[in-house]
Order: C-alpha cells, then structure tokens, then sequence
C-alpha cells in the first residue's frame, strides 16, 4: 500500500464544476487586475462641451463659410443662360388637341417647328437638353427591365430573364438591346439653325465614358429591336454598336426622380443676344398618355453646373439663421451670464428619499 | 451532521466512540422508513461494487463518466445555435425577410439582404462558439485527469476520468479531486475517516469528515479487495448535496448515508489515500445534477426596448401600408378607360405584381415587398452590439483596480453580462447585515462571568454611537477614526490576534485566579474550549496553534479560551485536549477530555453541545454548563434512533431529541463576540444614501442591536426620525402569554395597522420640513405586514423612508420583502448578501449582489455580480452603474436615430418613384449600413462613453438620480431622438432632391440621374449619423476619433473600391465615385450644406437645453471645465 507516486494535484480547478470558484491553493497567482489606461478607463481623452464660446464660435464658423459659399454659387447659378422651350402642346396641331393620344399615335409626319430667341449671350458648349415630366424612370418595374449582361457582352445576348416583357419578339428570336427601358427609348429629335444656317449638334460625348467604355459592348449590335407589334420609341441603326449608341446610353442611365432632364447633344458655337434659333422637331413621344410634358431646353455651365439657385439660397439662409443663432445666443449670455457652473445648479435635489 | 458510525480504535483523528451501539440502531433503522422504498422508483439504483464488468451492472447501462458541460456538440451547433438566434422576433423578421427576398417581392438582391444577417448571426454564434470552446477545453482537461482503478490483474492502474464506470473502486490520493460519486470503502486512516474539501460544491473551506462503515472499513490491502463484492441499492440521482438513502448488502444490509458519499470535485485532505467505490457517474453525479445556469435576469432598459422595437415595427407596417395603398392607386390608373396611361411601364402584359387589372392583389404583394425595403427601420445589428459592448463593459467591471480586494485576492465580478445598466438604475438596495455590513469574522469583546462583567475593550458601535453623542454628524470621507481606533488598540495590547479585542486585567495573564469566582471562571473557559467542532492546527515549525472552525465565531471563543489560559491542541475521534492553567498551582497542565457526543449546532435550538467526560470521570454535558448524568443512557439510545433514522423529517427529530437533554442546566455566564464592520461601510453607505439610495437592512439581529449597527453605518444619521413599529407591547405580550392564536393574530394586525397609519400621518405633517425618516420593523410585524392587506400601505410608509431596517426576519421574509419591493413599485431593487439564507433574496431583486466572503459561495453562485466587500458596492453603482446605464441607454437611443434617419430617406424616396418599392440606394450600400458604416462609432459609444470621470461619479453621488429617474431613456428622450432621426431625413432628402433637381451638376453638362442620388444622399446619411455621434458623446478618445472619422472614410473608400469592381456586381455604383461625383463641386458643395443643416436642429436644442436646464451631468462637466474642481 505504498504511495510513492502520490500525484500532485492537478491546477486549475476542477474544470467542469461551479465555473469559477476559488483556485486550489498551489497556484499563487494574484488576481489582482492588471493596470492599464485601458482597462481602468482612463484613456486620455478630449472632453467637449458646449459652452457659450464653443456655441458662438460654431454658429459664426458655420456663417463665415456658408455666406460666401452661397453667394458663390448664386452668382454661378445666375452666371448661366438657360432656354426652355415647352412644346408638347404646341407641337400638336389645333384641331387634333381634343385627342392628343391618337394624334401621337397616328403614323403621319409630326414636324414641328419652334423659335428660340436668345436673350443674353450664351457661351459655347451650349448643351440641348430634353425634360420629361411625370415620367417614372424610376419604378421598380422599370428599372429593373434590363438586362446588363446583354449589353455589355455579345455572348450573353440570350440573357434576357429580366427584361419581360421586352425579352423576345412575337416569334421567339432575342431583343437587343431588352427591357422596357431601351424599348421606351425616347424619340423626339430636334434640328437647330440660326439664320438659315444650320447649327450642328454635337451628339458624341453626351454621355457617361464608363458607360460607353465598360457597360455597353463594342461588339454588341441592336437586334430585331422595336420590330414587335408595339412601338414605344426610337428606332436604333443596327450596324451601330452599342457602345456609340449614346442616346441609348443616355436613356439607360435611368433617372431618379419624375421630372427629369437628359443630355441631347452640345452645340459647339457662342449664341449672342437676339439670335433666334429655328428648331425643326420631330414630335415623336408619347408623353400624352400619362400627362407628361416635354420641354427642349439650351443652356450653357458654369463650374457649378446648370442653373439652379437653390443651393446658392439654402447656403444663404442657413448662413444667416447661424449668424441669427450667433447673436440671439451672444444676448442672452450677456444679457443673463448665468455662469453654467454655478454651485446654486447642484442643490438640484429631486431626492425622493430625502437626505 | 459529524455524528455518524466510527471506528473502533483511536485513529489520528477521530471522533465518536459509540460504534457498536451505532451499528445496532443502524441496522434496525434499515429495516423501515425510507430504506423501505429502496428498489421503488426514485431508489432504483444498483451498483456491484468492484464489479464493473458485471452482466448485471452492464445491462443497466449508467451513464459513463464523461462530462460535457457545454451547450452544443458539434453536431447541434450550428442548428441548436440558430434556433436561439431566431427566438428574437426581430431576428425571425430578418429571416422571413432573406426567404422572401429570392422572390421577385424583393427590392433588391437577396444576398445584399442575407449578407448583414449573416453577418450578425455570424457574430452572435461565433461568440457563443468562443465561449462554448472554453467550456469544452475544461472539460476535456477535467475529463483526462488520471485516476487509480483497481483492474482485473488485481492492481490498481491508472486511467482516465472518463473512462470510470459505476462500480469502479478507485484509490484517491491527498489533495486530488474525487472523480465521481464515490462510496467510501475505507482510507489511510484505520478507522476509515477522511477529511474532505467542498469548496467547489459549497464554498465552503473547513474540512469536513466522511466515515466509512465498519464492516468495509477495515478493507486495506490489495488484495483483499479481490473479495471485496457487494451490491449498493440507493436512491436515484438527485441534486440533494446533503443527503443520500441508500444500503450496502455485502452478507447482510447496511443502510448508507451522506457520511459514506464523497462528492466529485470535493477533495481530499488531510488523508493520505482513500478507496471509493463509483456509484454516480458524469452528468448524474451530485454536482452536475447542482449545475444551473447562472440567473438570467432582463434590465429594464432591455425590456423597454423590445417595446420600442414593436412600435417600429408598428410604424414600418404603417408606412408599408402607405405605400402599398398609394402603389395600387397608381398602378390601377395605369389602364385608364382602357387606355395605357404609363405606357412605358408596360402595364398591358404586367406580371401580377403590377397588373393595373389586379391592382388590389398587387397592392397587398407590394405591401410585403414594403416590408422588406423599409426594414432599415429596425437595427438589425442592435442586439448584437448590445451583447458585444456589455460583454466588453463586464470586463471593465472586472477589470476595475479600484474593486479589488487584496486580502483575499478577489477582484469583482460580473457573473451576467446583462444587467450592467440596471446598475445605473438602483432605486432601493436590500442588505443582508453578517457578512456584508460586518467582516463575519468575530472578536471576542466581552463576557460575564457569575454575573461580573469583563472586557474593557470598546466595540465599534459604542464608539459610533459615542461620536455621534458627542460631536455633529460626521464628516464624510472621514475614514481616518477607525483607523486610528484601531491603530490605538494595537499598541495597548502590543499584538494583534484575530478574533480577540478583549482586555481586562482582572481576568488575563492568569489574574483570574485570583477572583472570587475563580471556580466558575474556569468552568466557563472550559466550556470555550470544549464545545465546539473546530479542528487545531498546530504548526510544526511555531508550535502555535491554529483553529478550522465552522463559524467565525466558534472560533473566537476558542481563541478566547485559549488566550486565557484553556489552549486547545487535540482533537481527536474520542477525545478532546487542553492545557490548562491549572486553579491550584497557576500552572499549565494537559488534560484530556473523552467526547462522548457532539450536539451540533441547529438554528432552531441555537445552541450545541458536547457531551463528555473529564479526567476526574465525571460526565458534563456542556451547553452552558450543566452535568446530568441520568437518563443519558436511555436518552442516547433514543438519540441514535433519531439521528440513523434517515428520514425526510430526521433532523426535526434529532433537534426535538437533543431539546430533551439540554435541560435543567446551570448558567455559567454570558460572552459577547462582536462581528466588526467591514471597512468603509459607513462611508460608503452615507454616499449612496446622498445618491438618493433608499437602503433597507434585513437583519437577524434584535431591534436594539439593529439599531445601533444602524447609527454605527450611518445608516440611521443625527436628525433622523425613527418610525418604529413592533409588536413588542404589553398587549400583545398578555395575549401571548394565553396562546390563543386568533386573538393574537387579531390583536397583531390592528396594532401594526395602527402603528402604520401612525407612521404615515408622522410623514405627511413633515413632508414640509426636511427631516428624513428611518423605518424600524421587527420580524413578527414584518410578518403581518407582509400581509396582502397591509402590504400597500406599509410599502407606501416604507418607501417614504430613507433607511429600513428589518430585524429578527428569516430568508423567507427577505424574499419577501424584496419581491414587495420590486412588485409593489415597480423600482429597481439590488440585493446584497454574502450568505445561503440570501439566496432567495438574490434571486428574487432585480440585481443580486453576492459578497465572496468568508460564508461561502453559495451567495455569489445565485448572485448577478460578485464583490468582495461591501464598499465596493459605491464604484459599481455610482460608477460602472452611471456609465453602462448612460452608454446603452444612448447606445439604443443612437441606433434609432440612426436607422430612422436611413429608413425614413428611403421612404421620401418612394414617394417620389410613385410608390414602386425602388430604394433610393445600391444594394450593397444599404447592407453595408448597419454593418460597417454605422456600426463601430457605436460600439465604441456604448463601451467607452463617460459623461464625467469616476472620481466626479463618486463626488456628486446625486448624479446617479439620471439613472433612478432614467431621465437617459424616458420615453421622451427617446421619441426626441426618433424625432431628430425623422428631422435629418427630411432634411437629407428634401434638401438633396432641391439641390440637384433637373439642371446638371457638371461643368460638362451631365444631369443627375438615380446613381448620383444615392451617392449623395447615402454621403449625407453617413455624415450625418456620424457627426451626430461625435456632437453626442462627451469622451473622445482616440478609438472614437478612429472609429467615427474612419467610417466616412471607410464609405468613400468602398465607393472606390466597389466601384472599381466590374459594372456587372458593382452595377450602379460603377465608377460612380471616381468619375461622376468627386470631380463635381457641387457635390461636395451639397454634401456640406446637407450634413450642416441635418445637425443644425440638434445643435441648437442642445445648445438651448444647457443653458436653461442643463442636466446635472453637464453642471459637472462645466465646473471642470471652469476649474472649480480640481
């Protein structure tokens, strides 16, 4: 009954029992938690509060930078020319205006022609735009009916899952490019002339470069496109390929909100106060069914974009209420400079039970 | 529970002599009561013992001895753990949502969706496996322990935990772990006594000592365990520690107890080896039978928010319904008169989801597309960042220096990670006094002796209460008088024992033999000396002697005895020995006492005793001091009868037993022993009453010496009105004295009923003036007032007070008082408490606090935070408490803003896409909302936020009023929040859709279209949220700095990255960044505008609440600011 290889006892507990209760004695480490800023939550650390000073000085910071900022950008925004031309009813003719959706519908010649007068001097590049109104480029339905893939790559034509109804013609061959959204391709078009004189329009670069370059295929070719039974919009030149089709290019970058403008070509030439431009138009979309006006629109850039005063203003007046801020609060810390750390604020005794 | 069956000779230590008379009692009690049922259900156990390999042990297919305390196997981990995951109702709406979103319901991509839900449930799991890991690791450690099995080649070899059977006789050595439920066969000792440790069932640190029985204790050698074949029947396993019904048939039957059993993960002390047969194995050995989990408690904070998340999804159904409404509207004026309207949208051949024909069934399936799109409303990352940070804020608490206890070198601990912010929260603390106001160590002060009283050492209440006689009330943070008290005392005496602060030289150095009563002094000490149950220790190399006693204040009466003169050094199994300065000579002599019985210590009888005989052969039995020696024999019997009868009702029949003999006794004197206070009870009971604290004492004590420790803690202060109630009046005392209970119940209740009203009308005569009231209740009275129908109005009393003191209450009533408490008015109530009778008062408090102390862990196993000392409650309330309260509570706040602030933009969106349920964002910006832009900034918040720093926490204890009155997460503070969310979404929108409207945005002409939309409004959120977050914490530090800035960093880095990636994934987000928005001015132009005006509201409400109701927090923070506080 010898016990000569009486084992020692095993560390750390008795692993499987009540988790955490006293160590055995031979292990002799401290408990004794570990100092560190970190674990002591004493980080060095930068403890803001808004005093009055930090008050004024954030309100008139915020006038200082804002003021300028907003008159910046209201004189950019005044700095630019901008001609709209509402036409969609008045591209209709008188007595076909009671049903303006058969008028549009009806396969006759819809030239119309419009006159621009220029009131101030307008630098070139002059850009054309189209605006739509009510228009939805960006519901659900629409948005999604495309089919990226196909686009981008000519293998993948068949790739056309997503693009119903505007996948396949009546006898099954492939749409390129798919989807309601290149199907509803709009088709107004619009020729300028100045004095007779024509005014070319510049339709290379309208858009996007990655989109030209990576979204839409060189190699990729309009394929029985806009031959079914409904015709929603403009016809593509099929030994084009998509990739220089930039009108599409253009209309596939779906807009965000209802009204909408979109870029129809520059025209490279300084216009000068008086001009009057002829606009030849062919009066091609539907915007009638669902209400939707149409408007051409001229109008030159400054670095800030179109024109727009509302950044200009809002810059204005948050400006001003910061500056308003500034000075209500200044008065009242002067008129009543209660000092913030005043001891009378710590007998704040809501103590219920009393001490 | 020492008594049981010994061994015949004198063993090294041993203790009862009585075996044969014993063995008889034992055997003809196996014959009835519960040895009766064995073999029934519930006692169908059968164990051959040394005999594993039995077919008949074999067919009954016990579990092994493999333990698993983990949760999941590897096998059910991953779906065990999802199914907890998806008990969330949220987490069920995210799932629905990812199932729903392979549908063409969907918005958007079903992995954009399933993408931050996987990352959440990734986390959530991943977590629960590190911390399942853990627990596996120490099992396999436990499991792979070696043990010695007596094997068939007849030695004993080793082998593994694991691998033990039921049956197996196993040889333990000194200082191991037993590896299961073992029966004791016999050990080193001859007598076959051990000595086990159980301080990992228990807590409990003093030795206590097993017995084998006779007829198996005499087994030593190996070889003759090869004979050694018996079958043990016993109970069924159960989670019982303290019991155990079972009988060994070895020839013939032996009932088995307790006494028999040696638990897993006790150990072995103080012997050098013991032989054991396995009877429980693994899961069903008493300890894994005891394992529960630890309390699962909710804060109120979480509760709340689960009712926040209902009203947001309330709000998300309702602007679903919205929407779907406004969706069939317009998608039915789609064919209008037959007509195409939205032609484009090629209404004429639409799928169901958006046939005008079908418009209402379109409606309702867009309603469910809605449900997905506006789900942003609900922080999916919510819940998993709460978890991450109080794990994280757990560690900070047991981190913290400053609650770390180097006497026993234990830090704090939290032993749940959910209930950090309801420490903010405190409104009524409920206090056990022994132990936790007290050291529960005791110092024996006083005695008296033949009715002379000794002892001239002042005790700590009779100095509080002569402090406060003498000067004002005291100062607070003056710790300086009882150190110096003390310091004082120490150099009087010239040495400091534990556990005696006596001094009187009548009766030390010997004088007391000079005393009239010198006869009865002796036989006081004797009985110090004699009856008790502490173990010496003599220490080989000093020769001084220390003692293991089961209560602090057995061994403060031996330590008395033996600073006067009775030192005990032996105890053995038969016998007790002294020296003793013997009466005659002045000399130390050596006697010996033989022990014949130990009546150990009840609570219902409150007293033990020993029966023994002296030197000079005369039988005492020592209560207080009586010698009886008729009818012990008759009465022994009777007595062994009880105590083998082993029944439920066993030990009310020991007590009724020993009743019988401790009688007719003479009264030797009286001792005083006082429990010192733990350091800093005052002081910091004094500062949580400044918190607004109201603090209840629930004490054993009797009312005058609850009192004193009341003044003695500053819980009871100068000036304070008492409001006593008690049921200590002349009345009811007559009645008493009749015994009709009726009427003594009757007389009871109208007199509390009286005494409350009295106490009522007393505090609203005062409500004026600025007395402060304390509540006295004795335990009879708590006892009716407790009752339903004066429970409201005592409450009501009780609540007015700002201390109360509960004497003579029992745990039960502590429960009670705690659950009225947390019921009656809806507060949030802590319970703190060291010992097993606070339990039930842990459990039931909102908070149970556990004091590791010297009573065991019994307290900190059913506790939520473990300390080791009282004071440290100040720093985990005023501090920990007032942080983690103020950090989730933001935190929450913050991830409503934040999610309100992004939804409600989607929403805007829709209404200007004709409800079509297009979000206004790419896929993978939206998924990657929640996940990486947002989401660190407000870890960081909820981990390291301080309004001001701990020492202004502990300086202005009022500040902790934020959390009481939860003024952080009012209801209006948070609909503020949600309401400045909704605000910043308007804004973001309203402002981004005016800025850009049609014109372009470029010098070169190009127009915004959807893409550059998103772009800037998700800029602006991201802004927005994040500078929101920096405006709203009052900490910077340099991982808030990284994590805030470094979010909007971390978004234009995506776009560039993401942008990079081919059109096909990236889709709209294609070089959007680089070639569109960053060379455009006006984009950044907008961003700023946007972000600035978003914040403008915040900032000026903030900037007008500090100035005219600044809360108390920003009092503080400006008086630092201004150098008023150093």
């Amino acid at each position: 009954m010898n016990s000569n290889n009486t084992p020692s006892s095993s560390a750390g507990g008795p692993g499987s029992a009540a988790a955490d209760s006293t160590a055995p004695p031979t292990t002799r480490n401290s408990k004794r938690p570990k100092y560190s800023r970190f674990t002591q939550q004493e980080l060095p650390a930068c403890k803001p509060i808004l005093t009055p000073k930090w008050v004024i000085s954030a309100f008139m910071l915020v006038t200082v930078i804002f003021i300028p900022i907003g008159v910046a950008s209201l004189f950019a925004s005044h700095d630019v020319v901008e001609i709209i031309d509402r036409y969609e009813t008045d591209c209709i003719p008188e007595d076909s205006r009671k049903d303006k959706i058969a008028y549009i519908q009806s396969s006759g010649d819809k030239t119309c022609n419009r006159i621009l007068n220029v009131t101030k001097h307008m630098k070139h590049p002059i850009y054309v735009y189209y605006q739509l109104d009510n228009y939805y480029q960006n519901h659900r339905r629409y948005v999604k009916s495309r089919s990226d893939q196909q686009l981008r790559d000519r293998d993948s034509e068949n790739d056309t899952s997503a693009c119903k109804p505007e996948d396949k013609t009546a006898n099954g061959s492939t749409i390129v490019p798919c989807g309601l959204i290149a199907w509803s391709l709009f088709n107004d078009s619009y020729s300028f002339s100045r004095n007779n004189q024509n005014l070319s329009v510049n339709k290379h670069g309208i858009s996007w470069k990655s989109d030209r370059d990576h979204k839409f295929g060189k190699d990729v070719f309009p394929k029985n496109f806009q031959s079914g039974g409904l015709i929603g919009g403009k016809h593509l030149n099929e030994s084009i390929p998509l990739s220089e089709q930039e009108d599409l290019i253009v209309w596939m970058r779906t807009a965000a909100l209802p009204t909408f403008r979109k870029l129809y070509g520059k025209i490279e030439v300084d216009l000068v106060a008086g001009d009057v431009i002829n606009v030849t138009l062919q009066n091609n979309y539907n915007t009638y069914s669902f209400n939707g006006k149409k408007k051409l629109v001229l109008s030159t850039t400054s670095w800030l974009g179109g024109k727009n005063d509302f950044l200009g203003i809002a810059y204005l007046t948050v400006g001003g209420l910061c500056f308003f801020l500034a000075m209500v609060f200044t008065i009242i810390y002067l008129v009543k400079p209660r000092r913030l750390g005043d001891p009378s604020y710590l007998s704040w005794n809501r103590n219920p039970g009393g001490h | 529970m020492a008594f049981g069956t010994g061994g015949r000779r004198r063993g090294k230590k041993s203790k009862v002599h009585f075996t044969k008379l014993c063995n008889f009692a034992c055997c003809r009690s196996s014959l009835n009561d519960e040895h009766s049922q064995i073999g029934q259900s519930g006692f169908s156990r059968n164990v051959h013992c040394n005999d594993p390999d039995n077919l008949e042990q074999l067919q009954l297919r016990y579990r092994d001895n493999y333990v698993s305390t983990t949760k999941y196997t590897a096998l059910n981990f991953i779906p065990k753990s999802l199914f907890e995951q998806f008990r969330r109702v949220a987490n069920i709406y995210f799932l629905v949502v990812a199932c729903v979103s392979f549908s063409p319901l969907a918005p958007f991509g079903a992995t954009s969706i399933l993408f931050p839900l996987l990352v959440v449930i990734g986390a959530t799991m991943a977590k629960e496996g590190v911390e399942d890991w853990r627990r596996r690791k120490q099992d396999i450690e436990a499991n792979n322990r070696k043990v010695q099995v007596y094997g068939r080649n007849q030695t004993f070899e080793e082998t593994r935990w694991k691998n033990l059977r039921v049956g197996d006789l196993v040889k333990v050595y000194k200082d191991e772990y037993f590896p299961a439920d073992l029966f004791l066969v016999s050990s080193s000792y001859e007598d076959g006594i051990c000595y086990v440790e159980t301080s990992n069932l228990d807590g409990e640190t003093n030795l206590k000592v097993k017995h084998a029985l006779d007829v198996t204790a005499s087994i030593h050698d190996e070889s003759s365990f090869q004979n050694f074949k018996a079958v043990i029947k016993c109970e069924d396993p159960n989670d019982d520690l303290y019991a155990f019904v079972g009988t060994l048939c070895h020839g013939r039957q032996y009932p088995l107890s307790v006494q028999q059993i040696l638990l897993r993960d006790s150990k072995l002390q103080n012997t050098d080896y013991i032989y054991g047969v396995v009877i429980f194995t693994g899961h069903d050995t008493k300890v894994m039978q005891n394992t529960t989990d630890p309390p699962s408690k909710r804060s109120k904070i979480e509760r709340k928010m689960d009712k926040i998340i209902y009203i947001l999804f309330s709000t998300l159904i309702m602007m679903s319904s919205v929407g779907s409404v406004f969706f069939g509207i317009e998608t039915k004026n789609d064919i209008h008169d037959g007509k195409l309207t939205r032609w484009y949208l090629g209404p004429g051949n639409a799928t169901v989801f958006y046939d005008p024909r079908r418009a209402s069934l379109a409606a309702f399936f867009h309603f469910l597309t809605d449900l997905m799109l506006y789900q942003y409303l609900i922080p999916i990352s919510l819940y998993v960042s709460i978890e991450v940070v109080k794990v994280l804020q757990t560690i900070f608490i047991n981190q913290d220096q400053d609650m770390y206890f180097e006497e026993t070198d234990k830090p704090a601990r939290a032993r749940t990670s959910n209930l950090n912010e309801e420490l903010g929260q405190v409104d009524t603390i409920l206090s056990d006094k022994t132990g936790t106001l007290t050291c529960n160590s005791m110092e024996f002060v006083k005695c008296s002796i033949a009715g002379i009283a000794y002892g001239r050492g002042l005790t700590e209440v009779e100095r509080a209460l002569a402090k406060k006689k003498g000067g004002g009330p005291p100062e607070v943070g003056d710790t300086s008088f009882d150190a110096e008290g003390s310091n004082a005392e120490l150099v009087d005496t010239g040495r400091s024992i534990k556990g005696f602060n006596f001094q009187d030289e009548r009766i030390m150095n010997g004088q007391w033999v000079k005393q009239t009563h010198s006869n009865v002094i002796q036989k006081f000490f004797r009985v110090l000396a004699l009856c008790h149950t502490a173990i010496p220790d003599v220490n080989q190399d000093t020769g001084e002697i220390s003692y293991e006693a089961e209560s602090p204040d057995e061994a403060a009466f031996v330590i008395a005895a033996r600073e006067l003169g009775f030192e005990f050094y032996e105890r053995t199994q038969t016998s007790i020995s002294l020296h003793e300065l013997d009466r005659e000579s002045g000399k130390s002599v050596d006697r010996s006492y033989k022990l014949l019985h130990v009546l150990e210590f009840s609570s219902a009888r409150k007293r033990m005793s020993v029966i023994v005989r002296n030197p000079e052969n005369q039988l005492l039995l020592l209560c207080k001091g009586a010698d009886s020696e008729e009818e012990f024999m008759s009465w022994e019997e009777e007595f062994l009868k009880a105590q083998t009868s082993v029944t439920a009702d066993r030990d009310a029949l020991v007590d009724a037993v020993a009743d019988k003999i401790e009688r007719d006794l003479i009264l030797l004197g009286a001792t005083a022993v006082e429990d010192k206070l733990q350091k800093g009870v005052p002081e910091c009971i004094e500062k949580l009453a400044n918190a607004g604290i109201r603090i209840w004492v629930l004490t054993g004590d009797k009312m005058e010496t609850a009192i004193n420790i009341g003044y003695a803690c500053s819980l009871l202060r100068q000036g304070m009105k008492q409001i006593v109630i008690t049921l200590d009046s002349p009345a009811v005392n007559d009645l008493e004295n009749k015994g009709n209970k009726e009427a003594i119940a009757k007389a009871s209740i109208s007199s509390i009923t009286k005494q409350i009203k009295e106490g009522l009308s007393e505090l609203s005569s005062a409500k004026e003036s600025s007395v402060s009231f304390a509540l006295i209740i004795d335990g009879k009275s708590l006892a009716f007032a407790l009752d339903e129908n004066l429970e409201n109005s005592f409450l009501e009393l009780a609540m007015k007070c700002a201390s109360v003191i509960c004497c003579r209450s029992t745990p039960k009533q502590k429960a009670l008082v705690t659950r009225l408490v947390k019921k009656g008015k809806n507060r949030t109530t802590l319970a703190i408490g060291d010992g097993a009778n606070d339990v039930g008062m842990l459990q039931e408090a909102d908070i149970g606090v556990g004091i590791s102390g010297v009573e065991g862990m019994q307290a900190v196993m059913s506790s939520d935070f473990a300390i080791a000392q009282f004071r440290f409650l100040e720093r985990l309330l005023l501090v920990h408490g007032h942080w983690c309260y103020r950090r989730i509570s933001m935190m929450i706040c913050y991830f409503f803003y934040k999610n309100i602030t992004f939804g409600f933009t989607l929403f805007w969106f829709e209404a200007y896409a004709s409800f079509s349920g297009k979000p206004a964002y790419n896929d993978w910006y939206m998924s990657l909302y929640n996940v990486f832009f947002t989401s660190l900034p407000v870890i960081a918040l909820g981990v390291f936020d301080q309004d001001v720093s701990a020492r202004f926490c502990l300086k202005y204890p009022l500040l902790y009023q934020e959390g009481v009155q939860n003024i952080l997460f009012s209801w209006q503070h948070i609909l503020g929040w949600m309401f400045n969310g909704f605000m910043c979404s308007m804004i973001i929108f309203f402002l981004a859709t005016n800025c850009i409207k049609e014109q372009s945005f470029r010098k070169d002409g190009k127009v915004v279209d959807y893409e550059i939309l998103g772009v800037l409004m998700y800029t602006s959120v991201v802004w927005t949220v994040n500078c929101q977050m920096a405006l709203s914490i009052n900490y910077f530090t340099w991982i808030q700095h990284f994590f805030i800035w470094g979010s909007i960093t971390l978004w234009y880095l995506f776009l560039v990255i993401y942008g990079t990636i081919s059109p096909i994934l990236s889709t709209t987000a294609y070089r959007v960044l680089v070639e569109t928005c960053a060379p455009s001015p006006f984009y950044w132009m907008a961003s700023l505008l946007i972000v600035v005006s978003a914040l403008l509201p915040y900032f000026s409400y903030k900037a007008i609440q500090i100035r005219f109701h600044p809360m108390f927090h920003e009092i503080i923070q400006r008086r630092r600011l201004e150098g008023l506080e150093t």
